[in-house]
C-alpha cells in the first residue's frame, strides 16, 4: 500500500498541475459552450504559446512570467483573426467541419512548428526552476506553485469577464440562444471570435505558467489536449465550475495513477476516466442533462 | 453495373502497370497510394455512408498490425494465414468499440473523441505489454517467397493491395446501392427519422464500424508485410487516423471513389512536397493540414465534387422538373422502400 508521506506530496503536486490544466480546460470549455465546437486545435495553440514565451525568454531576455502582457493579447488576437477567417468561414454550418477544420489547424500548427523549430525538446532555465518549497512532508517545486497560484487568478479574472462585464452578458446570451442573441441586436460573430479569442488567451496564460517547469516541442500539444478533452468531458461540456474541479481532480488521478502504475502507464488513468464519463455521463459531473 | 465496369477498368488499369513499368519508384508511388485508399475507404464506410466520424482509426489499423506481427514472431504462423486473424481482431475491436459508444448513443464530436481516446489507451497498453515488444516494437522475419507475404518485387505487393482495394470498391459500390447501404445513409441523413421509419440504427451503425474495422486492420496486415517493423507510435498513433480521414475528404465523402482519388492526389502532393523540401521535415503534413482547412472551406464535396453538376446546376434542374424527387431525402426514402431491417 502507498505511505501517506509518498501520497501526500503526490497529491499536492496533482493539484498544482491540475491548476494549469483547470486553465487550459477553461479555455476550451468557453469555446464549447458559446460556438458548440470541439477546438482540436486547442494543444497546437498552447503549443504556439509555449514557443512564444520560450522565444522571448530566449531572444529577449523577458521572464516568463513576465511575458504574460505580451502572450495574453497575442493569443487573443491570434484566436480572434482565426475564428473570424478561418473556422467561421469554412464552418457551413455543419459540425463536422468545424471538428475537421480545427483538425487541420492543428496539424497545420503541429508541422509548422517542426518545420521551423526542428523536433528538439527544449525548456529554459530561471533563477527559481529548481527552488522548492516545504508544505509538511512534501517538497513542491516553486515554479509549480506559482503556476497553481496564477491559473487560479486567471481562472477568477475569466470568471469575472463572464459574469460581470456587458461582453460577458454577450457570450453568455449567444451560448444560451443564438437567435435570440442576434434579434436583441448582439453581434455574434463578433462574439463568437471574441470567445475564441477568450479560449486561446488562457492559453497565453497558461504557456507563461507552464514554461519555467516544463519544456516544449512540436508534439507538446497532444499530450494536453486530450487531458484538456477529459477535464471538459468530465466537469460537463461548458461548465465553468466543472472545468475547474475536473481540472484539480484529473491533475490528482495522473500524478497518483503515476506513482501507482509507473510513469508510462500511469497516463492510462486519465484516458479511462475520460471513455467511462463519455459513455456513462456524458452530460458530465456538472452538466445539465439534455 | 456501371459501377462494376469502372471497377474492372480501374483493375485491369493499374494490374497492367507492372508490365508497362518496371520502375521502383513509380510501383512504390502506386502501392503506396493503393494503401491510403484501402485506409481512406475503411473510414469511409464508417463516416462517410454512416455519418459516424473517427478520428482514431488507427485502433483498428494497429490491431491488425500487430495481431499480424505477433502472430508471426511469437507463434511461427504464415503470414497468410494472420491475415484473417486480423481481419477478425479489427472487426472484433470495432464490435467493442461500436458496441459502447452506439449504446450509449455517442455521435458527432463524441464519437470522435472517443475514438480518439481509445486508439491513445490501444498505444499506451502496447508500449507497456511484453509481447508487443513494447517501445523496441516488433521486427517481422524477413522470408522472401510469395508463400510469405513477401514478394522479390514491388509487383507482388502491388497485386495484392490492388485486390484490397477492388474488394473495398466493391464493399462501397455495394453500400451504395444495397438495402444495408441505403439503411445506413438514412442513418447518416437523419438518424430520428430512420428509426421512425424502422431501421435498427445501433445494428446498422455497428455492422459499419465492424465492416470498417477489418478493412483497417487489412491495411494494417499489409504494412507490417510492407516495411516489415511495427512500434505502438507507428501502429496507434495519430499520423495514420489522419491519413485515413484525409482521403476521403479531399477526395469525396460518402463516394465510391472519392478515396482512391483523394489517396492519390495526397501521395502525388505528398511526394513532391517531400522532394522538394527534403531538407526541413513536416512541411509535406504541414501541406496536409492546410489542405483539409481550405477543402472544408472552398470544396466540401471533394475533388469528385468538381466533376459533378455543381448545387446551382442541379437546383436548376430541380426546378425545371418539379416531380424529380429531392436528391438528399432518396437515402431515406430508399429505405423506406426496402422496408424494415430484420
Amino acid at each position: 500500500m502507498l505511505e501517506l508521506s509518498v501520497l501526500f506530496p503526490s497529491i499536492l503536486n496533482g493539484l498544482t498541475t491540475g491548476a494549469v490544466y483547470a486553465l487550459i480546460a477553461l479555455g476550451l470549455t468557453l469555446v464549447y459552450g458559446v460556438l458548440h465546437i470541439i477546438n482540436f486545435a486547442h494543444g497546437a495553440a498552447l503549443m504556439i504559446a509555449l514557443y512564444g514565451v520560450y522565444y522571448l525568454h530566449e531572444r529577449a531576455g523577458i521572464d516568463p512570467y513576465l511575458s504574460l502582457p505580451i502572450m495574453v493579447p497575442a493569443m487573443f488576437a491570434g484566436g480572434y483573426l482565426l475564428y473570424r477567417f478561418v473556422i467561421g468561414k469554412a464552418g457551413h454550418g455543419k459540425d463536422e467541419n468545424i471538428l475537421l477544420v480545427t483538425l487541420g489547424i492543428s496539424i497545420f500548427l503541429e508541422n509548422l512548428a517542426l518545420a521551423l523549430w526542428k523536433s528538439d525538446t527544449r525548456s529554459i532555465e530561471t533563477s527559481y526552476t529548481f527552488s522548492t518549497v516545504a508544505i509538511g512532508p512534501a517538497m513542491i517545486a516553486v515554479p509549480k506553485l506559482v503556476a497553481c497560484a496564477g491559473a487560479l487568478a486567471a481562472a477568477a479574472i475569466l470568471l469575472g469577464v463572464v459574469h460581470g462585464t456587458d461582453l460577458g452578458r454577450a457570450i453568455r446570451a449567444c451560448a444560451r440562444e443564438r437567435q435570440g442573441a442576434r434579434l436583441v441586436g448582439i453581434d455574434v460573430a463578433h462574439v463568437f471570435a471574441m470567445s475564441f479569442g477568450i479560449g486561446l488567451a488562457c492559453l497565453g496564460a497558461a504557456a507563461c505558467f507552464l514554461l519555467p517547469a516544463y519544456y516544449v516541442n512540436p508534439q507538446v500539444g497532444n499530450g494536453f489536449v486530450l487531458i484538456a478533452f477529459t477535464i471538459v468531458v468530465l466537469g460537463g461540456m461548458g461548465s465553468f465550475a466543472g472545468a475547474l474541479v475536473g481540472g484539480l481532480l484529473i491533475g490528482v488521478v495522473e500524478s497518483v495513477c503515476g506513482l501507482w502504475l509507473g510513469e508510462s502507464l500511469g497516463q492510462i488513468g486519465i484516458f479511462v476516466i475520460f471513455i467511462a464519463v463519455l459513455l456513462f455521463r456524458p452530460q458530465g459531473l456538472f452538466g445539465a442533462k439534455t | 453495373m456501371k459501377e462494376l465496369a469502372r471497377i474492372v477498368v480501374f483493375a485491369v488499369a493499374v494490374g497492367l502497370l507492372p508490365f508497362v513499368t518496371s520502375s521502383g519508384v513509380v510501383l512504390n508511388l502506386v502501392i503506396m497510394i493503393l494503401y491510403a485508399a484501402l485506409l481512406g475507404q475503411a473510414w469511409n464506410i464508417l463516416a462517410g455512408f454512416g455519418g459516424q466520424f473517427s478520428f482514431g482509426h488507427a485502433v483498428f489499423f494497429g490491431t491488425g498490425a500487430y495481431a499480424a506481427a505477433v502472430l508471426q514472431t511469437g507463434f511461427g504462423w504464415n503470414a497468410w494465414l494472420t491475415l484473417p486473424a486480423a481481419l477478425a481482431a479489427g472487426a472484433a475491436v470495432g464490435a467493442f468499440i461500436g458496441a459502447l459508444c452506439f449504446r450509449y448513443g455517442l455521435r458527432g464530436s463524441y464519437f470522435a473523441l472517443v475514438t480518439l481516446a481509445f486508439a491513445e489507451v490501444f498505444r499506451i497498453l502496447a508500449n507497456n505489454v511484453p509481447f508487443t515488444g513494447a517501445g523496441v516494437g516488433l521486427m517481422v522475419k524477413l522470408a522472401t517467397g510469395a508463400a510469405h507475404f513477401q514478394f522479390a518485387d514491388k509487383a507482388g505487393y502491388l497485386y495484392v493491395m490492388l485486390a484490397f482495394v477492388v474488394t473495398g470498391l466493391g464493399l462501397s459500390a455495394w453500400l451504395k446501392h444495397s438495402r444495408y447501404g441505403a439503411w445506413l445513409q438514412a442513418v447518416r441523413d437523419n438518424e430520428s427519422s430512420a428509426a421512425a421509419l424502422g431501421v435498427n440504427v445501433f445494428r446498422v451503425k455497428l455492422a459499419a464500424i465492424v465492416l470498417s474495422g477489418a478493412l483497417t486492420a487489412a491495411a494494417g496486415v499489409f504494412y507490417v508485410q510492407y516495411f516489415q517493423y511495427i512500434d505502438p507510435g507507428l501502429a496507434y498513433g495519430p499520423s495514420v487516423s489522419i491519413e485515413a480521414l484525409l482521403g476521403p475528404i479531399v477526395g469525396g465523402l460518402g463516394t465510391v471513389w472519392g478515396p482512391v482519388l483523394g489517396a492519390a492526389a495526397l501521395q502525388i502532393l505528398g511526394n513532391a512536397t517531400r522532394s522538394l523540401f527534403a531538407g526541413t521535415p513536416g512541411v509535406s503534413l504541414m501541406l496536409y493540414g492546410a489542405l483539409l482547412v481550405l477543402m472544408i472551406m472552398f470544396l466540401p464535396q471533394g475533388l469528385i465534387g468538381l466533376a459533378r453538376p455543381s448545387a446551382r446546376a442541379r437546383e436548376k434542374d430541380r426546378a425545371a422538373t418539379p416531380a424529380a424527387a429531392p436528391s438528399d431525402g432518396s437515402a431515406a426514402a430508399a429505405a423506406t422502400r426496402d422496408g424494415p431491417p430484420a
